[in-house]
């Protein structure tokens, strides 16, 4: 049996309103090595908080979190945060920077050689289908929506980090677009071996993508299931989410 | 007389204060820039500071200039008759444009691009100096362009105590009760102040992004 490469232990996250009001309570959750989560809830449900706690950008109010059999307490966090690759809906790439100047950030704070950032910098370029010789002096603005998703993937993957969190990364796009990078990106999961923790609330994505589902609700896990057992849950809040996708798949028609 | 035959009659004369005047703007600008930058860096983590820079600064903004400049003569060492006193007034007064502008564009980032540093693993620091200050660039610049605006017209009135400049022509037109001699002064004093507006707001474009 493999470690788990995340570990959640009873994990509570509390904001420090008054009284203080609970965003994840009782978190428990094992992620592996090279598995794709996806972790489904509505807006409030806490998923982008658990997200956070990865990271260091949130801090658990009790309970412990074990990156790579690391207390997340003892980690240096800069280092941790760029042993991360991290993309976010609105992509948050840099607009005073070129295309290949937010790719290369994090090597480059890393302080790798020259040559070796640049052979990355083409590499992930590549791998997201973006021609470098086309794309490398290009500012975010001169972008589409879908080639600064990509352009973000491509940052997020450049330090070749072990995990990638994803928020929405898809959410923003049109359905199209969306299709196509959702494509894409089960092509690069599959020969990238990274372990993903992708932020969803559409469940047609999750069952696409994951190998995994984590389902929550008002800051608690309800469920965690494969895509083949998902379908068959019988949990209501569950079964709303199914529901729900097959109405807008029907209405689409 | 009329004032264009006076300003090609004293034209030496003119181009000298207006040598004096410009050197009296830049070098009160240069000051404010090298406080006004600086101290709005620092203030964006120091909130307590922060308020009473501000203040402080909005608070000698209100001040008349020509008060200013009487409050400023007895006093030692900053003050006195000349051109330095004038300098201190005038850095006074450009430096609410520019720590204001400065912290305003430090500020008004779209949380998204610093969620985005501060995920990839940027220091506080690298966050201030790679991501922050080159966005807010051009808010500084438009800040650093009103205070030229102002110490421009302002600086004419250092002239009252001595400093130089063409707020020489000026007092002396009031005094010979004369336009010709008063737009000798304030006709360049215009021309420089619309010259550097346009300079600086061309630099200001240039720097922004997105």
């Amino acid at each position: 049996m493999t470690k788990p490469i995340i570990e959640f232990k009873h994990v509570e996250y509390l904001i420090s309103t008054t009284p203080s009001r609970s965003i994840l309570s009782d978190v428990s959750l094992q992620i592996y090595p090279g598995e794709t989560i996806a972790l489904l809830g509505r807006s409030g449900s806490g998923k982008t908080t658990l997200l956070k706690l990865i990271n260091g950008l949130r801090f658990p109010s009790s309970g412990t979190i074990q990156i790579q059999d690391r207390n997340i307490r003892d980690w240096d966090l800069i280092q941790l945060r760029r042993s991360i690759g991290y993309v976010i809906q609105e992509v948050g790439l840099f607009p005073h920077l070129t295309v290949r100047e937010n790719v290369c950030l994090v090597p480059q704070l890393e302080n790798w050689a020259a040559d070796r950032i640049y052979s990355r910098y083409v590499e992930v370029l590549q791998s997201v289908s973006l021609a470098p010789s086309i794309y490398s002096h290009r500012y975010p603005r001169e972008l589409s929506g879908g080639q600064r998703q990509r352009v973000g993937v491509a940052r997020a993957l450049a330090a070749d980090p072990a995990v990638l969190l994803m928020d929405e990364p898809f959410g923003a796009l049109d359905p199209v677009t969306r299709a196509e990078l959702q494509r894409e990106f089960l092509r690069l999961a599959a020969h990238m071996a990274k372990t993903v923790v992708l932020v969803t609330h559409d469940v047609r994505e999750a069952l696409l993508l994951a190998n995994r589902i984590v389902l929550l609700d008002v800051g608690r896990i309800i469920a965690v299931a494969t895509p083949r057992e998902f379908v068959r849950l019988s949990h209501p809040v569950a079964r709303e989410f199914l529901a729900a996708a097959e109405l807008s798949a029907g209405a689409s028609l | 007389m009329n004032a264009w035959q006076f300003m090609v009659g004293h034209r030496a004369e003119i181009l000298s204060a207006t040598r004096e005047h410009v050197l009296l703007v830049l070098i009160s600008l240069a000051i404010a820039v090298a406080i006004g930058v600086p101290l709005g860096l620092v203030i964006v983590r120091h909130p307590r500071l922060r308020a009473v820079s501000l203040a402080l600064a909005s608070i000698l903004q209100t001040i008349p200039s020509l008060a200013l400049f009487g409050f400023l003569i007895p006093l030692p060492f900053l003050g006195g008759i000349g051109a330095h006193t004038a300098i201190v007034a005038l850095v006074l007064y450009a430096l609410l444009p520019i720590l204001r502008n400065t912290f305003v564009g430090l500020t008004s980032i779209d949380s998204a691009i610093l969620e985005a540093a501060e995920g990839m693993g940027m220091t506080q620091q690298q966050i201030l100096f790679r991501v922050r200050l080159p966005l807010a660039s051009s808010f500084i610049m438009a800040g650093i362009r009103t205070a030229t605006v102002i110490t421009i017209g302002i600086a004419t009135i250092a002239a009252a105590i001595g400093a130089g400049g063409l707020g020489t022509f000026i007092f002396r037109g009031v005094a010979m009760v004369s336009d010709a001699v008063i737009l000798a002064g304030a006709i360049p004093a215009a021309i420089l102040a619309l010259f550097a507006d346009f300079l600086l707001g061309l630099l200001e474009r240039r720097l922004r992004v997105t």
